[in-house]
């Protein structure tokens, strides 16, 4: 009978994916949630526990159905390694500040951190979900601009153009709404689109025909962005008693697409929605498409791309021009929010050099982008909770910054995953042979 | 003291590969020792160890009988050991004089010494008959004359030992018999040399012994004077080799491309780099560009496949202007290019082999519908050329290009050119750095080419390919084209003299 449990087990991956996400529930999540209600606990408990029993079940079935792979020499898992010892470093760095600023409540402190947008309810996973969006979606700018080979440092221009034009059309264009509220939304966010990506343009135009390096025509056209939207501010849509721009139309705010009936009491909106859907749509043409195939390979090799009969001067003006356009669909999302505006300041809108960040940390592909901005916004949201103790939010970009040096150090890194990768697994091969072979036998 | 140097049972270790696995290598005084082996066979890095560039895992170096640490190339100067690279290391706005003190300069109150360097160096050119004008700067010299010049530099180190890597890759046939004459006359005056190649024939003239390198692993010494050149390839590739290239002849017909009065400008150089070139390929047969490097054959191939805009002249694919069209227009045309890169231009190497395979033609039906690629199309395209060019790989279709060899990334390239069935293919030295066997397999694909009555337009630099495989010669010197031969009636040495411009027939 014994015998028969164990056989089930060894030879049964749902099985063993099911016995871990019970001892999940059961012994481990309870404590990661013990000051919420007991209802929303038991909902995330088990939520988690399926997924991570899911992965757990597709991690082994993999490792069934691929005996021989190697993990040191998958480029994927080799890289991903390289974003989480970067995290990892990141952390510790935190954890080290943190310790040398306020002893005492470090520990404590430390797990708000890594708590981030679970460290409440669904009010603070909701927070944190509407302060990754523009995140996400100027790390996918920057990242689609990267796989053609192209460095857009100039996101935050593209998004400052793109905040402009929304805003200007939530304010002035209410008559959109009056024939569907959604309209007025909808064109705001195209023109944003279409703002960025006609800024995104210039410098993409500028490195296909008179071969102007991206990085300094993007860097200029951010202080043009910057200054010009004050200038058009105060043309156009001020409000001089409060020196901001005016209130955008109820029309023209984010629709909240009942997510808040997920997120009770939160910031949250349709934006993640939008968000998601372009995650899939550049993955899509990125990885599916003759036109991605042809982004990419004029990243890889310019030189190739051309021998093969590539336009590469018009990929990369149309590279440039979509990374643009997703920037302005940064700045759109971001000020479409009642209760937010714009402001005749000089300054840089950081959030489109973050973008850069969460790009490097999410190895340029755009699901990892969503995962990478996802976990900034959780760690940001850690930030705030953060202030209860004796700490400041500032360590949160401390941590940020160090990850972000960390995965510059990619290269490095990676060559350590690799190292550690290889060296346990020469050590399966020659310590326990009898494993692979039961693996092998079970079906 | 019989032997000067010996490296006893090196071995040297990158990352998943073992470059020397156990190697020995015994240099007596005063011999020509050569070093043979394939690319990749660990010839380099064993010099590299010997130079003080690597550092040894196992095994130990003696110098004289004594063993020695070298860690550093100061620390070979030392023990007298003197290398030519094979891509010179000369400071080319510098002169002789300049370059062959540099790092070992004599000074008298922070004042350079030049006279006595003049003196020295005219004396070991007197001695060692190295022809050279100390005055002159390096970027005004032959080839031939820069290498005389690194050869000056060891002797003026007062080096015992000489390294040579490679050193016929870049000089023509005169040129290359003069270096044997010197290789001789520096072994007579009792230096000892290392001759690293893979050319069998010059090791026949000049090398007393020969060790032979296979993948890392020692195979043998053995004395040349007593040894077949076919037993040493033996040994070198692992079966039996056949050199002679079977063909039967060429049998032309009508014109696939004209090349009119073609120029292409150089802007940097302020220079026309290829001047009024003029030839024709007709279907079923190779044309063979020869010429030593650098001498316009990159310039014409690019401004023929469209890489390149020609400033003057005309380009006729089967009777249509292709002077002006794009490389896709080209492509579609009728024109397969396997290039002189096969890294820069030939292939992507972050794509997999499969995507690879259809870098001209992802834009075909057959591959795309609506925009959409159809990646069991892509597989099923890859998986009969990988059978039917025999392209070893690790993973299959999914290999990354970067993981292949270079000889089955060039497979790779041959079979995408092949298969896009073109009238005109264009091969610029499909055999750089490829083993033996590659190389003989390569040869085949082009003659089979032929045969199948495609027009073929070969550039090489290898004299041995240029007899062997084509069926008719053009010369080009400083881009122009200074003769035309057949292969059947014209001698290697014939061919030298017009590759070196000195000698040229009238048009």
């Amino acid at each position: 009978m014994v015998e028969k449990i164990k056989n089930y087990f060894i030879t049964n991956y749902l099985g063993i994916s099911t016995g871990f996400s019970l001892f999940l529930f059961i012994f481990i999540i309870p404590q990661l949630f013990e000051d919420s209600d007991l209802i929303i606990s038991l909902i995330r408990g088990i939520i988690f526990s399926i997924v991570v029993g899911y992965l757990v079940y597709k991690f082994l079935l993999f490792r069934r159905n691929n005996p021989n792979f190697v993990p040191s020499e998958s480029k994927l898992v080799v890289d991903a390694g390289g974003s989480l010892v970067a995290i990892i470093v990141g952390l510790l760095f935190g954890l080290l500040l943190m310790l040398l600023v306020n002893p005492g409540q470090a520990f404590y402190g430390f797990s708000i951190i890594l708590r981030g947008g679970l460290n409440r309810n669904f009010k603070s996973l909701g927070d944190m979900i509407f302060f990754s969006v523009p995140i996400i979606l100027t790390g996918l700018s920057v990242a689609f601009a990267f796989r053609t080979g192209l460095f857009n440092i100039g996101a935050t221009g593209q998004l400052t153009m793109g905040a402009f034009v929304a805003v200007f059309i939530g304010v002035e264009w209410g008559a959109l709404g009056e024939i569907h509220p959604l309209l007025h939304w909808g064109t705001a966010l195209l023109f944003a689109m279409i703002a960025g990506g006609l800024f995104g343009a210039i410098p993409g135009l500028l490195k296909a025909y008179r071969n102007v390096n991206e990085v300094v025509a993007s860097i200029m056209l951010n202080y043009v962005a910057m200054y010009l939207n004050t200038m058009l501010i105060v043309a156009y849509i001020y409000n001089r008693d409060y020196a901001r721009a005016l209130d955008i139309e109820e029309t023209a705010i984010t629709p909240i697409m009942n997510l808040d009936l997920i997120f009770p009491g939160s910031a949250i909106n349709g934006g993640i929605v939008v968000a998601v859907i372009v995650v899939i749509i550049l993955h899509i043409i990125l990885n599916k498409t003759t036109f991605g195939y042809e982004l990419k390979a004029v990243g890889f090799n310019r030189n190739a791309s051309k021998y093969a009969g590539m336009n590469s001067k018009r990929n990369i003006v149309y590279a440039m021009m979509i990374s643009g356009a997703v920037a302005g669909l940064a700045g759109g999302l971001m000020f479409l929010v009642a209760g937010k505006h714009l402001k005749p300041e000089n300054i840089l809108i950081p959030e489109g050099f973050t973008g850069i960040a969460i790009s490097l940390l999410g190895l340029s592909s755009p699901i990892g982008v969503l995962l990478a901005g996802l976990f900034y916004g959780s760690l940001q949201q850690g930030g705030y909770y953060l202030q209860l103790l004796n700490f400041t939010p500032e360590i949160i970009d401390i941590i940020i910054a160090v990850i972000i040096y960390a995965s510059a150090l990619g290269l490095v890194l990676q060559k350590f995953v690799k190292m550690i990768l290889k060296r346990k697994f020469l050590e399966k091969e020659d310590g326990e042979p009898q494993d692979l072979a039961v693996e092998g036998s079970d079906e | 003291m019989e032997y000067i140097i010996e490296m006893l049972n090196i071995t040297k270790e990158f990352p998943g590969i073992k470059a020397n696995d156990n190697v020995t290598l015994q240099l007596k005084k005063g011999e020509i020792h050569a070093l043979l082996g394939e690319n990749g066979a660990g010839k380099s890095t064993l010099m590299s160890v010997l130079f003080g560039l690597y550092r040894q895992e196992e095994g130990i170096i003696k110098v004289r009988g004594e063993e020695v640490v070298i860690d550093s190339p100061n620390d070979a100067n030392d023990y007298g050991i003197g290398m030519v690279h094979q891509h010179f290391k000369l400071v080319h706005n510098f002169s002789v004089v300049e370059n062959i003190v540099l790092g070992f300069e004599d000074t008298q109150y922070g004042f350079m010494k030049y006279e006595e360097a003049t003196e020295k160096i005219a004396a070991l050119s007197e001695k060692y008959k190295l022809k050279v004008n100390p005055k002159e700067l390096i970027s005004n010299i032959s080839v031939g004359m820069q290498q005389r010049v690194e050869i000056l530099k060891m002797l003026y180190r007062d080096a015992e030992i000489l390294i040579f890597d490679e050193p016929t890759a870049v000089l023509t046939p005169q040129e290359i018999t003069e270096l044997m004459s010197i290789m001789k006359d520096l072994a007579s005056e009792g230096k000892s040399i290392i001759l690293i190649t893979h050319k069998l024939k010059e090791i026949k003239e000049v090398a007393d012994r020969c060790s032979v390198l296979r993948k890392g692993k020692y195979i043998g010494t053995v004395d040349v004077k007593t040894t077949s050149v076919e037993k040493m390839a033996e040994m070198m590739v692992g079966r039996e080799v056949s050199f002679v290239v079977n063909k039967v002849d060429s049998k032309p017909t009508n014109t696939v491309l004209e090349v009119n009065d073609l120029s292409v400008y150089n802007h940097r150089l302020a220079k026309d780099v290829v001047t009024d070139v003029s030839f024709e390929v007709k279907a079923g047969e190779i044309l063979c560009i020869a010429g030593i490097e650098g001498n316009g054959q990159t310039q014409l191939i690019e401004a023929i496949t469209g890489l390149r805009n020609p400033s003057k002249g005309k380009i006729v694919l089967n009777s249509e202007d292709i002077t002006h069209c794009t490389v896709r227009n080209r492509n579609l045309a009728g024109v397969s290019h396997i290039p002189e890169d096969r890294h820069k231009h030939g292939l992507v190497l972050d794509y997999s082999l499969e995507q690879n395979l259809i870098i001209q033609t992802y834009f075909d039906k057959k591959f795309q519908s609506r925009g959409f690629i159809k990646f069991d199309a892509m597989r099923d395209n890859a998986v009969t050329l990988i059978e039917k060019f025999d392209i070893r790989s690790g993973k299959g279709a999914t290999t990354s290009a970067r993981s292949m060899s270079g000889g089955n990334q060039q497979k790779v390239i041959v079979a995408r050119e092949i298969d896009r069935d073109t009238d005109l293919l264009i091969a610029v030295q499909p055999t750089r750095g490829l083993d033996v066997g590659a190389i003989e397999y390569i040869h085949k694909q082009l003659i089979a080419q032929r045969d199948a009555g495609k027009a073929v337009l070969l550039v090489s630099l290898e004299l041995e390919e240029v007899m062997n495989v084509s069926d008719r010669i053009i010369v080009m010197y400083e881009g122009e084209v200074v003769g035309e031969f057949d292969p059947k009636v014209v001698t290697e040495n014939e061919l030298g003299l017009y590759m070196a411009g000195s000698k040229r027939s009238d048009q």
